[in-house]
């Protein structure tokens, strides 16, 4: 655990003082939605009705915008090498850099989500789920996201490559997702949406690391 | 009895046989200098002593007991240095140092430690430089410097001269002797000249396959 | 059981001898199921001779999965066991059932013009559909692209095995997804409820296109091996 500990500090440290990394990521988000009002016209209720899908795929598309990045440095340096020589199980590895993932990334995606849903005129009963389900959510694609990154380590095209690989893994998310929140807002129980969301995150806690694990040893052989 | 033994190994990288057939055996103290041409194979062998790459064929011991049935017990009694140095650009030389050094256990990340370690290879002025604005030469040092700052009993470096001066040289192999003298043990691939006293020399190129065997085996098939 | 076929040499005598019959069952179950699809069985008395769509939709659709589960199996074996013809029974897979796939799509939008008056319904059998054929081409994309051919394999067959998980997940989402937003289905006429005059061309139908995959998948694994000679022979040259 200390040394879980140790990964996600120096990988924070590392992103820190990288810097805008986390920045750029929701300045995307942000503006990917902005851009929906153009494309649609600014009806406010057209807008409403789509808001909670609109978020959705933005939040997916900017969590995967970083993903290319959680192992490709460390295999460029070596440092993913000697990791992996770390005396230490390389799931734990996997998964102190997917935490580091999330807290760059999938946290705030969540912080800046309220902004947009008010920029999408999105009904307020929405809010609380919207963000309760992205945070169920968003570990689950740091989860799914890591995977993939690890797969397409040495290959050519990574970025474009990954996106192929990853989003269609992401669409039960995306529509669970999307359906607690329509349902908050239409007064239904979101309870189901949620609990299967939960489902997928502790599914995908266990699996991925070692899916991710087995191919980073692919990719250092 | 040896320590640290492989038996009839055969390495294969993507689709080529490096080496076939090779053994080898270090007894605590002893050190192995790999050599060869390019291509032979050495860092093959060091990946592969290191279980970075499982063997084809043919089988890693020590004292007896397989590598391959506790591999992390085995990362925990060897530092490997490869090709590349895995200096973090925007971390102080400091920062690498005691992040390596903390993820195994019985290292000392006290900053008059790592000073005291940067020291050994004559870098200890650099201890808060950050990595971007290191040479080639220090970064390795640096490198180098992670192996002695946390114990482990065997040494696998690649071509660890690469880069370095003579005076980094001279420090690194009386470290070498330095560990050794404690029990540990070393393999070091080299094409130029590093004085390892008494070390067995293996020869890459006496283990490359049999080449007109194989043409053999493939007419079979067409 | 595997280490009969494990010797590439061995694999290359025993297609030699079975392609020809693969090809032969192929050529007569798709021509007789194609006849009496086309012109013996009765057309359905609310769709109409569209119907007839279904003879290459259904075992299309089937064969889709059909591949995608013999993909996950082979990637698994070759994980597993290290074996290598497995990767290339993967390997060998993927553009076949991409192809099958894609058929899929294009005869069930071809069926859904007449029935609903649209070339694209966001039907849950067809999206989920759409969906396998992007984890196809996500398969295919990362097995080419690596310099190292065993290494693009062999990551891909992580990707399949992950995707194969996957399958059922979405397909369960997408039927959630879908009774949402739109109930009916446009093949709920092609239930269990079928016809002898039917369901003899259909199984042909069915038969030939797996002997095609089969037949396909073998040529191609031949062609991989040879191949991965030719390669064999180019490293020799540089290596000595």
């Amino acid at each position: 655990m200390t040394r879980f500990m140790h990964i996600v500090r120096r990988d924070l440290y590392l992103a820190l003082r990288q810097g805008m990394d986390s920045a750029m990521v929701v300045m995307f988000f942000v503006l990917a939605v902005v851009l929906f009002p153009f494309g649609v016209g600014p009806e406010a209720n057209i807008l409403a009705r789509i808001a909670s899908g609109v978020i959705w795929v933005a939040a997916l598309l900017a969590s995967m915008l970083s993903l290319e990045r959680l192992f490709q440095t460390d295999f460029e340096d070596g440092s993913l090498e000697l990791l992996s020589l770390a005396p230490m199980t390389l799931e734990v590895i996997v998964l102190a850099k997917v935490t580091t993932h999330w807290l760059t990334t999938g946290l705030p995606l969540i912080a800046a989500a309220p902004l947009l849903a008010v920029l999408m005129n999105m009904n307020i009963d929405g809010f609380g789920t919207l963000i309760l389900a992205l945070a169920i959510g968003t570990p689950t694609l740091s989860l799914l996201g890591s995977v993939g990154a690890a797969l397409i380590l040495g290959s050519r095209r990574g970025g474009v490559l990954l996106s192929l690989l990853i989003l269609p893994l992401y669409i039960p998310l995306l529509i669970f997702g999307v359906s607690a929140v329509d349902s908050a807002i239409s007064g239904f129980a979101v309870r189901p949406q949620l609990m299967i969301m939960g489902g997928f995150l502790v599914a995908t806690l266990p699996l991925c690391p070692w899916a991710a694990s087995a191919a980073l040893r692919q990719a250092l052989e | 009895m040896a320590r640290f033994t492989g038996e009839n190994l055969t390495c294969i990288r993507g689709e080529r046989c490096v080496f076939t057939g090779l053994d080898f055996a270090i007894q605590p103290g002893g050190a192995l200098k790999l050599v060869g041409p390019n291509g032979s194979g050495k860092s093959s062998l060091l990946r592969l002593m290191a279980g970075l790459i499982p063997p084809a064929s043919g089988s890693l011991a020590w004292d007896d007991g397989a590598v391959s049935e506790d591999p992390e017990e085995h990362n925990g009694r060897l530092h490997y240095v490869g090709h590349l140095d895995a200096v973090k650009t925007v971390l102080t030389v400091a920062e690498n140092v005691r992040f390596w050094a903390g993820l195994r256990p019985g290292a000392d990340t006290a900053r008059s430690a790592v000073v005291a370690a940067l020291g050994v290879f004559g870098i200890a002025h650099l201890v808060d430089v950050p990595g971007r604005f290191l040479s080639a030469g220090q970064r390795r040092r640096v490198n180098l410097t992670r192996i002695v700052s946390a114990p482990a009993e065997l040494w696998l470096l690649d071509e660890p001269t690469t880069a370095l001066d003579a005076a980094a040289t001279a420090g690194l192999e009386q470290t070498m002797a330095r560990h050794r003298a404690g029990g540990g043990m070393v393999v070091v691939s080299t094409h130029t000249e590093v004085g390892l006293d008494g070390a067995e020399v293996l020869d890459l190129s006496d283990f490359a396959e049999n080449v007109h065997d194989e043409a053999d085996s493939m007419a079979v098939g067409l | 059981m595997f280490d009969r076929f494990a010797n590439p040499a061995r694999f290359m005598r025993f297609s030699k001898i079975v392609l020809p019959w693969l090809a032969g069952i192929t050529i007569i179950c798709i021509a007789v199921g194609l006849y009496l699809g086309l012109f013996t069985a009765p057309a359905d008395y609310q769709q109409g001779e569209s119907v007839r769509i279904m003879y290459v939709h259904v075992p299309s659709a089937w064969m889709a999965l059909f591949c995608y589960t013999n993909m996950a199996i082979a990637a698994g074996i070759g994980l597993i066991w290290k074996h290598p013809l497995a990767d290339l029974a993967a390997k060998s897979s993927a553009p076949a059932g991409a192809c099958f796939t894609f058929l899929a799509l294009l005869t069930g939008s071809l069926w859904g013009k007449p029935m609903w008056g649209a070339w694209w319904v966001w039907d849950a059998r067809l999206t989920s559909m759409l969906v396998l054929f992007f984890l196809y081409l996500g398969y295919i994309a990362l097995n080419n692209a690596f310099d190292d051919p065993t290494r693009g394999s062999k990551a891909s067959s992580v990707l399949v095995l992950v995707g194969f998980v996957n399958v059922p997940i979405i397909k369960f989402s997408v039927d959630w997804w879908n009774t949402l937003h739109q109930p009916a289905s446009v093949f709920k006429a092609a239930g269990p409820a079928v016809d002898t005059s039917m369901l003899i061309p259909l199984m042909l139908m069915a038969v030939g296109f797996t002997t095609y995959f089969l037949w396909i998948v073998m040529l191609r694994m031949r062609g991989e091996i040879i191949g991965g000679k030719i390669r064999a022979i180019r490293l020799r040259q540089v290596h000595g």
